[in-house]
């Protein structure tokens, strides 16, 4: 990357040297990253795949800070990390939505935490106004329990953005989906984002969905000690449509480039 | 309008008429009345064939009291607890209609007078009995609840806690209400000294005992449910970065509510059963004594009388378990 657009997009969030090591019953300890390092740029939508077990969730539970780190450290716009905040939005892959809320409470529940100063109505408008967006209007007021898995992922992506994070997390949040569900939600995903352009990391497991939504795809080897293995830059104007992006001339290469990873680490 | 009905059968607990409210709104007959003879049919045998044995067995059994009494005894001793509890309310009626008649006829004769109203003194009838019962393991259910959420809290919350005060409570939870009692009627009489209170000393040791025996179940279950809410629910919570009060009232308690409340189910179950024990020692004047004095009374429809509070307690204990299966459905979000 130039100079230029370095400057024009200064880093967001940086892994330096991260590693993380969790103890084993024997006394031993197993580590599942070593001095890994990443920089993610504002404003930019990031994509980790990597086989199953390799450390992905290690790494993302470690920015959102519920997972302590062994040694290296996360900058987020220049300050280490202590500990979760409402700075990073999470979305995990199943919803954990608080079943016994509505689903616009859900979404209040952070709100009132990050924009306490405002007016009940404000944080309503808010609230109301994301879940509108994920296509929710209808059913604000429904309890999260009674909502389709589909829904309650919507909820989850609403309330990840109302609190206007600095940066999102996303934990395979269509991992638990059928397909059809799962293109729907990529795309309500990618509307949003559109909008609102948070920087982004999500894990996946799904080729065409990372380059459906990423502008870069990082590849993680295989653990244990996994690093960052290989970047692959996608270069799709957006906004972008599900079929103009599979019929584009470079689709093809992007994805063996991606399987052909997979199948060699 | 049906579809209300079921629901509220279903809510508490009457499964067993939905086949009817089926069968009644023109639903395949066939299909509701093999329903009907499995849900009602069979019970309704299993008892009626229960009520024969009993009644077979009860001819064969001499007892000191004269031969063990049948259904049909039963029965007619229920009615006669009924009447008794007529004619006492007559009698009280009697009383204050006739103390009324007097006040009258003296505020007649001097506007000034200021009459003493008394109140009736008779002797409680057997519904009296139920209803002081019912009084008193509700008052001890209180207090469980009082002191086993609060604990419950903590030790689910803090392992530490939870690992110091297990001992304790493993081996104060299976002591018998009978070992509690002395121990509880010297405590309350030395700290309950006022005997004009509001309420009877045998009262307040009755339901003590019966929280001592009950809380419990109470305190594990809170304490196990706040040790294993769902990860995500915490993590949301620690993500969003809510204060300690938040985080309890808004997340571990509601994550908790369905656990709490299969605690409180057993809590009053076990309640129900002890307090019997504990109204025969501590005298207060409910089911359990009913029992105990007609034990020692000892007449020939004694051991009937008593047969007929057995089968009031074991109907009231199914209601009050029903009512607590209902709530825990009504706060269970799963
Ligand atoms: N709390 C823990 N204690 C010990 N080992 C752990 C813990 N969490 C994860 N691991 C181990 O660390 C490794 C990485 O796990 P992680 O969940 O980060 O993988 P992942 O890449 O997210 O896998 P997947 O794609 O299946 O979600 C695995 O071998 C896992 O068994
Ligand atoms: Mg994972």
């Amino acid at each position: 990357m130039s100079a230029n657009t370095a400057l024009a997009s200064p880093i967001l969030l940086s892994c330096q040297k991260l590693s993380k090591s969790y103890p084993l019953p024997k006394g031993q300890s197993y580590e599942v990253l070593h001095e890994l390092q990443l920089d993610i740029m504002k404003g930019e939508f990031m994509s980790i795949i990597g086989h199953s077990g390799c450390g992905k969730s290690t790494l993302l539970s470690m920015i959102a800070g519920l997972n302590p780190i062994s040694g290296g450290q996360i900058l987020l716009g220049g300050k280490a990390i202590k500990g979760p905040g409402p700075d990073r939005g999470v979305i995990f892959q199943s919803p954990s939505l608080l079943p016994w809320m509505s689903a616009l409470d859900n979404v209040l529940l952070g709100v009132n935490q990050v924009f306490p100063h405002e007016t009940k109505d404000t944080r309503r408008d808010i609230a109301s106004y994301y879940l509108q967006k994920v296509g929710l209007g209808d059913a604000l007021d429904k309890r999260a329990k009674d909502l389709s898995q589909g829904m309650q992922q919507r909820v989850g992506i609403a309330r990840a953005f109302a609190i206007k994070p600095q940066i999102l997390l996303l934990d395979e949040p269509f991992g638990m989906l059928d397909s059809l569900t799962r293109a729907e939600l990529q795309e309500v995903l990618l509307e949003v984002w559109n909008r609102e352009k948070i920087t982004a990391i999500m894990i996946t497991h799904d080729v065409d969905e990372a380059i459906f939504l990423s502008d870069r795809v990082v590849m993680m080897t295989s653990g244990p000690r996994a690093q960052i293995g290989d970047v692959l830059n996608i270069h799709l104007e957006r906004p972008r449509e599900r079929k103009a992006v599979m019929e584009h001339p470079d689709y093809y290469e992007y994805r063996s480039h991606l399987i052909d990873f997979l199948e060699h680490v | 309008m049906k579809a209300r009905t079921i629901q509220l059968l279903q809510f508490t607990g009457m499964f067993w008429a939905i086949p009817f409210v089926r069968l009644f709104s023109g639903e395949e007959i066939l299909v509701q009345l093999r329903q009907i003879w499995t849900s009602i049919g069979l019970p309704v045998m299993a008892i009626a064939g229960f009520l024969l044995t009993w009644h077979l067995v009860a001819q064969r059994v001499n007892t000191s009291l004269g031969r063990l009494p049948g259904p049909m005894e039963v029965t007619q001793q229920a009615q006669v607890l009924w009447q008794e509890h007529l004619t006492e309310r007559a009698k009280a009626n009697d009383f204050y209609a006739r103390q009324d008649a007097r006040i009258a006829k003296i505020k007649a004769a001097n506007p000034n007078a200021k009459p003493r109203r008394v109140a009736f003194t008779g002797k409680p009838t057997y519904l009296d009995q139920i209803l002081t019962s019912l009084k008193t393991v509700f008052v001890g259910f209180i207090f469980a609840s009082i002191l086993a959420l609060p604990i419950g809290i903590i030790c689910g919350a803090n392992k530490n806690i939870m690992t110091a005060l297990n001992p304790i409570i493993q081996v104060l939870k299976p002591v018998s209400p009978l070992a509690w009692l002395p121990i509880v009627t010297m405590v309350v009489s030395a700290v309950y000294t006022t005997n004009n209170g509001l309420v009877p000393k045998s009262f307040i040791i009755s339901a003590v005992t019966v929280a001592m025996c009950s809380l419990w179940a109470t305190l594990i279950n809170t304490a196990v449910g706040v040790a294993s809410v769902n990860k995500d629910y915490l993590n949301v919570a620690q993500v969003l970065q809510l204060s300690a009060r938040q985080r309890t009232f808004k997340v571990i308690l509601p994550a908790t509510l369905p656990m709490i409340f299969t605690g409180l189910r057993i809590t009053l179950g076990v309640g129900w059963m002890v307090l019997i024990a504990a109204e025969m020692m501590a005298q207060n004047p409910g089911l359990g004594k009913f029992i105990w004095d007609e034990f020692q009374n000892g007449s020939s429809t004694s051991i009937a009388r008593i047969m007929v509070a057995v089968l009031t307690i074991g109907m009231i204990g199914y209601a009050l378990d029903r009512l607590m299966a209902a709530l825990q459905q009504k706060v269970s979000f799963a």
